[in-house]
């Protein structure tokens, strides 16, 4: 592989937790590339690691073993040039939607003058324009989420990390936030880690889907999806669509995971 | 405009119960004949504080004084010793430790040592004041700084914000509901602890019109100073819950007033 294809290096990655009853292995020897503007989904059954992973990647919690870079650099800090969006949206209820937005600049010491404009583009893409001056408290979860999606991309981040960030929405927003996920995706094509444990979105979203086992969490398979894009929603229920889940769903029967009789 | 109604509602309907209370106490004292030196009807009160409005005036704006002072110190010391106690955890040990073997002796006991320390003028009621009202203002501030959504301090370390940040920006504001709760009840317990000054030395305040009145047999004046006392401690307590409205229109219990709970009011 080419260096560019190696903007994120993950080697032998271990992550031990200490617990009252003793040490806890979260994550066992893994091993992965992501490159430069590809979409990776993370997909695996609660307790994996997905989430550890991504906060390893972060610098949120330290590793026990192995080492992660981006772009050439090993990680020891929260890097510089990355977004988080999390399950919970975590907006702050005494700030407007704007002011949330502008929150991930003022944490930067980054000018708020400067960004304004920036989240206000940023709220038109994902139709919040009109409540930028509203409070969280008066949109709905999925407006909410959007909003904390342009809250990390406002500092126009290379990367960006997203742990379940639709988990917590009802179906039918779940399929509206994939859609304009896609679309922000294909027009600035960042490199982006989402996280999810449903199939579904994982196979409709990614460039390469990373499937997950646990007890300890480890890699079980990696596998690219060769959809074209844009993909419409209607592509999930395509036959080439069926073989991907029908393939990860195979191996989660493998694993235990699902007891499908 | 509707939810000015439903608050002033409430303040209404509590103005027609008070009305009541007092009527049927005017008609007892006169139907039963009590003596007023074992309880004044309210006329007798009235009549009283009219006789010296100046009087009274003067003594209670020395206790509101003393309360505020007091109140003010106890919410900015609190608070300072809450961070402290949230942030370090030596501040954690040595002040919870002081905090909690001062809390445990009743703070009245203590206020005769305070007259010893610091003599019988405004020092020592203030400082009653303070001590007694700094302990709900400690307790609410360190809950409301420690009750953070991890994930929220997550988003603010994966931009690298520093941990004052954090403080200013997420821990701080998230704190404040917590903090006027805190507050509520300080301020009461201020008005309390200047009133225990008051008793202890002295020759000017509500507290001290109280113990010459009892001791003079003068009761209808002891309940002038106590219907004051009353308005005083309903006044402040409802300067803070209006600073809270007005602070925090954000906070889920400021979002309807049909949403308010009645707020339970310590004593000691």
């Amino acid at each position: 592989m080419a260096d560019a294809d190696k903007y994120i290096r993950i080697e032998r990655l271990d992550k031990t937790y200490a617990s009252p009853r003793g040490p806890v292995k979260a994550l066992e020897g893994i091993s992965l590339d992501i490159a430069q503007h590809e979409f990776v989904s993370v997909l695996g059954p609660s307790g994996c690691g997905k989430s550890t992973l991504l906060k390893c990647l972060a610098a949120l919690e330290g590793i026990t073993g192995g080492s992660i870079s981006i772009g050439g650099v090993t990680v020891a800090g929260p890097p510089d040039n990355m977004g988080i969006v999390f399950q919970r949206d975590v907006l702050l209820d005494w700030r407007t939607i704007l002011d949330n937005v502008l929150v991930t600049a003022e944490f930067r010491n980054l000018s708020r003058a400067q960004y304004e404009p920036r989240a206000m583009q940023l709220l038109k893409l994902f139709g919040l324009e009109e409540f930028a001056r509203r409070f969280p408290w008066e949109l709905s979860g999925g407006m909410r989420q959007r909003a904390s999606i342009c809250r990390a991309l406002l500092v126009d981040p290379e990367l960006l990390l997203m742990d379940e960030p639709f988990g917590a929405l009802d179906a039918m927003t779940r399929d509206e936030l994939n859609l304009e996920l896609q679309r922000m995706w294909t027009e600035n094509r960042k490199t982006v880690l989402f996280i999810t444990h449903s199939i579904t979105e994982a196979v409709y979203l990614s460039d390469r889907v990373v499937v997950m086992s646990r007890n300890p969490g480890r890699i079980a398979e990696i596998i690219s999806v060769d959809l074209p894009r844009p993909r419409a929603l209607s592509v999930r229920e395509t036959p080439e669509f069926g073989r991907y889940t029908a393939h990860i769903r195979e191996l989660f029967t493998v694993m235990g995971v699902l007891k499908d009789s | 405009m509707s939810a000015w109604w439903d608050r002033s509602e409430r303040m209404r309907s509590v103005l027609v119960v008070l009305a009541v209370m007092l009527a049927v106490w005017e008609v007892l004292c006169w139907a039963l004949a009590i003596r007023p030196f074992i309880l004044p009807a309210p006329s007798a009160v009235i009549k009283d504080f009219l006789s010296a409005p100046a009087y009274f005036m003067k003594h209670s704006g020395y206790t509101l004084l003393i309360t505020f002072v007091g109140f003010i110190v106890a919410v900015i010391g609190g608070i300072a010793c809450a961070v402290g106690i949230v942030y370090s955890k030596f501040l954690d040990r040595v002040l919870s430790a002081m905090l909690v073997s001062l809390n445990a002796v009743p703070k009245v006991a203590l206020a005769p040592l305070f007259v010893i320390w610091l003599g019988t003028g405004t020092e020592p009621k203030i400082a009653i004041s303070i001590m007694i009202a700094i302990f709900p203002i400690v307790i609410d501030t360190v809950l409301g700084l420690k009750s953070v959504d991890p994930e929220m301090i997550n988003l603010a370390k994966s931009c690298r914000a520093s941990s004052f940040k954090i403080l200013l920006k997420i821990r701080f504001p998230n704190a404040l509901p917590s903090i006027f709760a805190g507050m509520k009840v300080a301020i009461s317990f201020a008005l309390v602890g200047a009133i225990v000054g008051e008793f202890v030395a002295g020759s000017i305040g509500l507290g001290h019109i109280i113990l010459l009145s009892q001791g003079n047999f003068d009761t209808p004046r002891v309940f002038v100073a106590l219907m004051l006392l009353a308005l005083l401690g309903t006044i402040l307590f409802y300067m803070v819950d209006v600073a809270e409205s007005l602070l925090l229109p954000w906070h889920v219990s400021q979002r309807s007033v049909h949403g308010d709970v009645p707020v339970v009011q310590g004593g000691l």
